[in-house]
């Protein structure tokens, strides 16, 4: 199938990127491309196959709820964009 | 010296004919001397020395490691504690990690030398090293064509003799990919071998790091220290690891080696066809057997694929918001927009591309068609595997359907671009072991890889087939011409 303007601007705002009016057109176009290629899956019935997620299918590990990890506020807010006071700064979300 | 394999360079080192200050000096000097290639992205030549006198007190004190003062090139995916980490792209072109991934970790402790962080497709979506945000990089054996990818700035820096080894990580065939195009021995470990701690995620359920070395010995020697649990990453495995050395030289007598007839087929380059055939012929002389297999899904690992890493990458790169770490966008009114321009200035058109698909195979309405059909198709790949692997021990074709291919040939492309990982996706949906090992070259005097797949932990195998290979073999030992 392929993807028309009005989709790939919504797909771009559910991905949180930002895309030009004049981008949306190569966008629309190249996704298509890429659906085409997907959607040789649709050849093959696969109604009673179980999906795989992972490799290994074990299941994941539980661990005792410790503490494990050191405090490192300090180096790891060293590197932010903003901080103030230990808090990361973004833009005001609350009037 | 630059010639030596790791191995040679560990008894160089441990026998005191060299430092590991020269040694380090002598790759940086390479290194420099050959930037041409943008093999790195990342050098900090003050950082490695640091790292080579404290490994030289240690070989002084007899209290070495089994890596003590082997300089090593990291690929760029991997944190590690001061260095910038950048992945490949602009958000993360500011991070100086503040933390060592778990295999970073483990080479310290072995004494390694890391010698700089090394270029790669922007987290890691690439298969030309072209969609690094820090240009692309050029392949030694050519430097009109591209090193393959996504761990083409390792692959280079080792065929170049600019390190002895390097790191990769391989998501849909990064490390054998590159690898066969350069010429070197790759390694990509069944999924949950290695620990991924560290490891910035591309598609968490198929990324596997591994070494991309000259020799089977030294991929070998590089997996005893990445190997093994750790209770960090949910995923790892809490298996027994081998001591790879010990088994390489084993007879492969009565080696039942599956040829999988979809490998053999339309698409495959003649010239890498007859390379393949003849190191076929190399095994049977070693007492190996051939027999035919089948894996019929095959031709629907790439829609699969494309599907499934892309789903997974859109989820695992929500985390790159400008917030705590990375680039953020200079302008913007609000939160959302802040979010919006930070992504759309920091990722490149494949990343932003990757995120697009995959946010569309997991959005409402379009779930089940894409994404879980999907895993179906991962199920039926993974057991064409497990009956292949009843009737043989190994499976052999080539890695890559061509040599390397001239920068630019395919950058405008995606669908063109993802055709060339054809032979390596299945593996990687699979989870299963998998090498690329030098077979010989085509006309043009282009590397060709011999791909080696085996079955779940059998490392040990994959590796003894490999080295008994390049004992009787001398493709592997190839420099290319201006690096000697």
């Amino acid at each position: 199938m392929s993807l028309d303007r009005e989709q790939v601007r919504r797909i771009a705002h559910l991905a949180r990127l930002h895309i030009s009016e004049q981008e949306v057109s190569a966008y629309a176009d190249t996704l298509s491309r890429i659906l085409v290629l997907i959607e040789q899956m649709n050849a093959v019935d696969t109604a009673d196959v179980i999906p795989m997620a992972h490799p290994n299918e074990a299941g994941l590990r539980l661990r005792e709820d410790t503490v494990s990890e050191t405090d490192q506020r300090e180096k790891f807010q060293r590197i932010a964009p903003a901080v103030e006071a230990g808090l990361y700064l973004v833009p005001k979300v609350i009037e | 010296m630059f010639d030596k394999t790791v191995v040679e360079l560990a008894r160089a080192l441990s026998r005191r004919e060299i430092s590991s200050v020269e040694l380090t000096r002598l790759f940086l000097e390479r290194i420099n001397k050959y930037r041409d290639l943008n093999a790195f992205i990342t050098v900090d030549p003050e950082r490695s020395l640091a790292q080579a006198k404290a490994a030289d007190d240690r070989i002084g004190k007899g209290e070495a490691g089994v890596l003590a003062g082997i300089p090593l090139a990291q690929k760029d995916i991997f944190c590690a504690d001061g260095w910038r980490t950048t992945c490949g792209s602009k958000i993360l072109s500011n991070f100086v990690a503040p933390y060592d991934a778990t295999i970073i970790k483990k080479f310290n402790r072995a004494g390694a030398v890391c010698l700089g962080k090394t270029n790669m497709d922007e987290f890691a979506m690439g298969s030309s090293n072209e969609t690094s945000y820090y240009g692309g990089v050029k392949n030694p054996w050519d430097t009109a064509t591209v090193p393959g990818g996504s761990s083409g700035g390792s692959a280079a820096a080792v065929a170049a003799r600019l390190s002895p080894a390097a790191t990769g990580t391989d998501t849909g065939g990064s490390i054998r990919q590159p690898s066969a195009l350069t010429n070197l021995t790759g390694l990509k470990p069944s999924y949950g071998r290695v620990s991924r701690f560290g490891m910035i995620a591309f598609a968490s359920s198929l990324d596997q790091g591994g070494p991309m070395c000259r020799t089977a010995e030294d991929a070998a020697l590089l997996l005893n220290v990445m190997a093994g649990f750790d209770a960090r990453d949910s995923t790892s495995v809490e298996a027994p690891v081998p001591d790879y050395t010990q088994s390489l030289d084993g007879d492969i007598k009565g080696l039942r080696i599956g040829l999988p007839k979809e490998y053999f087929g339309e698409g495959l380059n003649s010239e890498v066809a007859k390379v393949i055939e003849t190191a076929i012929t190399e095994y049977k002389k070693l007492g190996a057997q051939v027999v035919e297999v089948s894996l019929p899904n095959s031709q629907l690992a790439i829609p699969c694929y494309y599907v499934l890493a892309p789903a997974e990458a859109s989820s695992n790169l929500s985390r790159f918001d400008g917030v705590r770490y990375g680039y953020r966008a200079k302008d913007y009114s609000d939160l959302l927009d802040m979010y919006c321009k930070t992504r759309a200035e920091g990722f490149g058109a494949e990343v932003k591309r990757r995120i697009m698909i995959g946010t569309y195979a997991l959005s409402a309405g379009y779930y089940d068609a894409y994404y879980l059909k999907a895993q179906k198709l991962r199920r039926l790949i993974a057991e064409d595997f497990r009956k292949a692997f009843e009737s043989c021990d190994v499976i052999m074709g080539p890695t890559s359907p061509t040599t390397a291919f001239k920068i630019g040939e395919k950058s405008d492309d995606p669908v063109a671009m993802y055709l060339s990982d054809i032979y390596t996706i299945s593996v990687n949906l699979a989870g299963l072991p998998g090498m690329s090992i030098p077979a010989g070259f085509d006309a043009k005097g282009l590397p060709v890889g011999l791909q080696l797949i085996g079955t779940y932990f059998d490392e040990a195998r994959l590796l003894n087939i490999a080295h008994r290979y390049q004992q009787v073999t001398e493709w592997h030992r190839r420099i290319p011409k201006g690096f000697e």
